[in-house]
């Protein structure tokens, strides 16, 4: 598929230059002239009516230029969701907006009630004190099973139960039913996946300006999407003309997710820049962000696996509940369904599946997308249960992975694996990564250890995760169908200049992934030029046609395959113009390294070459538009599924319960890789988000909805002295159905290392005889301690 | 009220009136505009904020800029000289120690100070040096990497001269 090679090669990274000297653009880098800077005034309670805003002392505050609460925005909408999820008996899902200020009552901590604008940061936070706020504190309430109890406190007074839809997919529960009472054996847990603070080092930051003589906005975000949150601010929620408005993400400092939202905030601040005629910046402080970017996970879950008595899955069984915060985050509704409920087949031949979620409203910050979105708590579910099944039945993980793997697949030959759950899957060689897997941790030899170890009455553990996940998101008809407001496909622009130089527009949006290297590799191998003749363009409205952005390891599978249909057509305009230069018929034409040439014959000419006739159109084909320029819009025939095999080895320490890893192992499979030094570093950065959930993070609220760790002092970050080196590697079986094969790897190392941590824990306790099921993530020194002297 | 201030930064002298409370990294950032250095958290955990003082690696975002009077900064602008990266800049490129870039000025600026006094740190030393910087993107595998690439950069370019 080559032409000079870049493809495959792991290239240095061209972005690096600007971060390494200090020279990055982040939002909160701009200053613009006449800048104003906002503070807010934000809830203490997790739930509490307003009863009287005072401003009048902070009006009169050294440099406050507007203060405004939820009665100045009566008429402007609340943020909506993106996904529309319907009841179990066809209702739609209950929707309350997210006010940009709340006017009647704070819905969790950290709800805004009102803003400052003030000619300093300083002076912006004085007055923000200044406002006094009369509440009345309500009870509140944040466990998602307790919330739908009756009796308990309603976060939105006209949402009955807190319940926001209730959902269920797969097979009839009768049938499922059946076959778990026919089972030689049923592994049962009941468990929690943790709340998580997705924790971008680079706090989220808006900078909003209006311009009144051409009526234009321009919002610097923090986003992974810019023009899907022009779309959502214009079109559903300031009501304002979207030509008139630019959005440029610059450099952004990490997303994981939590940055794809359409956040209160910037609708906010661009409201504001126009009322007061000048630009309005904010950047959340750390403890902002931890009450206000959208969580990950939190899920209570009761998962049952059925086996016959040869160790064969024959039904999986699965009620969730979702806690979904205080309101409906942009794609919040389709993480606990259509991106985890779908997943359950995992690589399992499992004939029948069942799997009931019922999403829950709380007085807790809303809770969407984290890296991975319902996929890692769908392979949490999956591989914590094959793994104690193997335990309780007495036999190999590996082994009863093998018997119950979906056989290798192609997409080509093989059709694709249509699962229980409405995916089909387009090709995979599940054994193929756990055989790898295993001899990469010499899996024998770890077993003796293991057995050793234990003889000298230490706790050694080996754990796997078999991992699938459904990226490239996404097909548009097919999201479309399942409830997603918005189309899926990726924009690309490919303009060759004169001298042959090539600018490239595309709508995906890079906060540490390297498109700036990758995609260039891709254009400059397809047309035969040097990576430095590339230059990749994204996150500006008014650069970029249109993009749907950055999230659920969609870059390179579907605005790769955008690029990859610009390239096409610029090839095929390129070969007309040679042939008419080379006197030949364009079906005559070859293109190859960068040369047009007659086929058979040594006459040809070069890229550059008919790039400049194309724009000095002087020797040229009558029936052909001078230029060389071209958009292309892709929308995926399916999603892509990577998969892969991650090993841990830990030990734990009898006396504390201190974990240690040992070994990591992980063998992904993404698909053809363009940059396998870029594939590697998302991996290496998605295992430690992973490992961060099974041993060291997790929000924790009290009773009062009070988040009590939401500082870098209390929530536990992963550290570098935490880990060891990794052992990576990778097979490749190629995505039969986008150009380029590739399936994306920017979520992969997040959605299989937690479950391979917590197996190998419950494998070290179990070669110490403690046969213990669960231990609630994160597993600290503590929780590990307990689950050993009380099993 | 404002205090004025002396400190040299990056090699250039400068003198403002400051107010008491100005953090020394808004100092540097929003008067200075020397924007390489961040603002990650507000509690001297995460390490984005971190500069040398004086030779030695320090948190600026809970220092105030009239504690640095007479001090000596150098920031990640200074950090490389007539054009040429430092050894640390150039590990961070050759090795892949960097993704969003946000957290990459603090840590290099860490690791220079480690390398200043450890010239030949094993593994272990890099990751206990760098436990009071965060990196959401990498997972750390790569920044270890690229701090061992520049000690041995440094320590072959010490042989040679």
């Amino acid at each position: 598929m080559s032409t000079n090679g870049l493809i495959g090669r792991a290239v240095k990274r061209v972005e690096d230059k600007r971060f390494i000297t200090g020279h990055g653009n982040y939002t909160d880098d701009i200053v613009l002239p006449h800048q104003t800077y906002a503070a807010f005034v934000r809830s203490q309670y997790a739930h509490a009516r307003i009863l009287n805003i005072d401003t009048s002392a902070a009006k009169e505050m050294p440099g406050v230029i507007a203060i405004f609460t939820g009665a100045d925005l009566a008429a402007v909408n609340g943020v909506p969701c993106g996904w529309q999820v319907n009841f179990k008996n066809g209702d739609t899902m209950k929707e309350p907006k997210h006010p940009l200020l709340v006017a009647d009552k704070a819905r969790h901590a950290g709800d805004a009630i009102a803003v400052v604008i003030a000619e300093t940061k300083e002076q912006a936070t004085d007055a923000a004190e200044a406002v006094k706020v009369e509440m009345e504190e309500l009870p509140c309430v944040v466990d998602a099973a307790k919330a739908v109890q009756a009796g308990a406190p309603l976060v939105h007074d006209d949402v009955p139960n807190n319940k926001s839809f209730d959902w269920v997919l797969g097979n009839p529960i009768e049938e499922v039913n059946e076959a778990m009472d026919k089972a030689a054996h049923v592994t049962t847990l009941d468990f929690v996946n943790q709340r998580l603070v997705p924790n971008a080092i680079e706090p989220r930051s808006y900078n909003s300006s209006y311009d009144p003589v051409s009526e234009k906005y321009t919002l610097y975000t923090s986003s992974q999407n810019p023009h899907l949150i022009r779309l959502l601010m214009c079109a559903f929620v300031l009501g304002i003309p979207e030509h008139k408005v630019r959005v440029v993400s610059p450099d952004v400092g990490g997303g994981f997710g939590s940055k794809i939202f359409h956040y209160t905030e910037e609708a906010l601040l661009t409201w504001c820049s126009k009322k007061i005629g000048r630009p309005v910046k904010w950047t959340s402080e750390r403890s902002e962000s931890f009450l206000l970017d959208a969580h990950g996970r939190d899920h209570v879950t009761k998962a049952e696996m059925g086996f016959d008595a040869n160790g064969k899955i024959v039904a999986l069984r699965v009620k969730t509940y979702a806690n979904l915060g205080a309101y409906l985050s942009t794609f919040s509704s389709c993480v606990p369904t259509y991106l985890h409920g779908t997943l359950l087949q995992g690589l399992y031949t499992t004939p029948k599946i069942n799997v009931d979620v019922t999403a829950v409203f709380t007085n807790t910050t809303p809770v969407d997308a984290y890296r991975g979105a319902g996929r890692p708590e769908a392979t949490y579910l999956l591989e914590r249960l094959i793994d104690l099944a193997a335990h309780e039945m007495d036999m190999d993980p590996a082994e009863l992975r093998f018997r119950n793997f979906i056989p290798p697949f192609d997409g080509v030959q093989q059709p694709g694996y249509q699962t229980q759950v409405a995916l089909q899957y387009d090709s995979g060689n599940y054994e193929g990564v756990l055989k790898k897997g295993l001899e990469m941790v010499n899996y024998a030899d770890v077993r003796r250890e293991q057995q050793e170890a234990a003889h000298n009455g230490k706790l050694v553990g080996i754990g796997f995760s078999t991992y699938i996940e459904a990226c490239g998101i996404a097909p548009s008809a097919i999201v479309g169908s399942l409830g997603c407001r918005a189309g899926l496909f990726e924009s690309a622009q490919v303009r060759v200049q004169p001298t042959g130089k090539v600018s490239v527009y595309t709508g995906s949006h890079s906060h540490g992934q390297g498109h700036e290297t990758t995609f260039a590799q891709i254009v400059a191998d397809k047309l035969g030029i040097n990576l430095d003749d590339v230059e990749i363009v994204h996150g500006d409205s008014e650069a970029v046609a249109f993009g749907m952005g950055t999230y659920g390891s969609r870059s390179l599978a579907v605005g790769g395959s955008a690029i990859m249909k610009s390239i096409d057509k610029i090839i095929e305009k390129g070969k007309k113009i040679a042939a008419h230069k080379l006197e030949a018929s364009a079906d005559d034409i070859e293109f190859k390294s960068g040369n047009f040439t007659v086929k058979g014959t040594d006459k040809s000419i070069g890229f550059g070459e008919v790039a400049l006739t194309a724009y000095v159109p002087h020797v040229y084909p009558k029936d052909l538009e001078p230029g060389l320029d071209f958009a292309s819009f892709y929308d995926p025939a399916n999603f892509t599924y990577p998969f892969g095999c991650h090993i841990a080895v830990v030990e734990v320490d009898k006396e504390t319960g201190k974990v240690s890893l040992k070994r990591f192992i992980a063998v992904d499979d993404v698909g053809n890789v363009i940059n396998p030094m870029i594939v590697e570093g998302q991996i290496h950065g998605g295992v430690v988000q992973g490992i961060g959930q099974a041993l060291f993070e997790g929000a924790e609220y009290d009773d009062n909805g009070q988040l009590t760790n939401a500082s870098y002092m209390d929530y536990c970050m992963p550290r570098a002295d935490d880990f060891p080196m990794f052992e990576t590697a990778s097979q490749v079986t190629p995505c039969p159905h986008n150009p380029l094969g590739v399936k994306g790897a920017g979520e992969a190392g997040t959605i299989g290392s937690a479950p391979a941590i917590v197996n190998a824990v419950i494998d070290a306790l179990w070669s110490g005889g403690h046969k213990v099921k669960d231990i609630r993530m994160p597993l600290t020194p503590e929780r590990v301690w307990h689950a050993m002297v009380d099993a | 009220m404002s205090t004025r201030i002396h400190v040299t930064v990056n090699g250039v002298e400068y003198s403002h009136f400051v107010e008491p409370r100005l953090l020394l990294v808004n100092y540097l950032r929003d008067v200075l505009r020397l924007t390489g250095t961040h603002v990650g958290c507000d509690t001297s955990s995460c390490g984005a904020c971190t500069i040398h003082v004086n030779g030695k690696a320090t948190k600026c975002c809970t220092m105030l800029a009239v504690q640095a009077d007479g001090c000596q900064i150098t920031t990640i602008e200074g950090l490389s000289h007539n054009g040429e990266l430092h050894p640390l800049q150039e590990g961070f490129n050759e090795c892949h120690g960097l993704q969003c870039g946000f957290c990459t000025p603090g840590m290099i600026m860490t690791a220079a100070d480690l390398l200043q006094h450890t010239p030949q740190p094993t593994e272990q030393d890099i990751r206990h040096a760098l436990e009071g910087n965060f990196c959401r993107c990498t997972g750390y595998h790569n920044i270890v990497k690229s701090v061992q690439y520049a000690a041995k950069k440094i320590s072959e370019a010490a042989v040679v001269h």
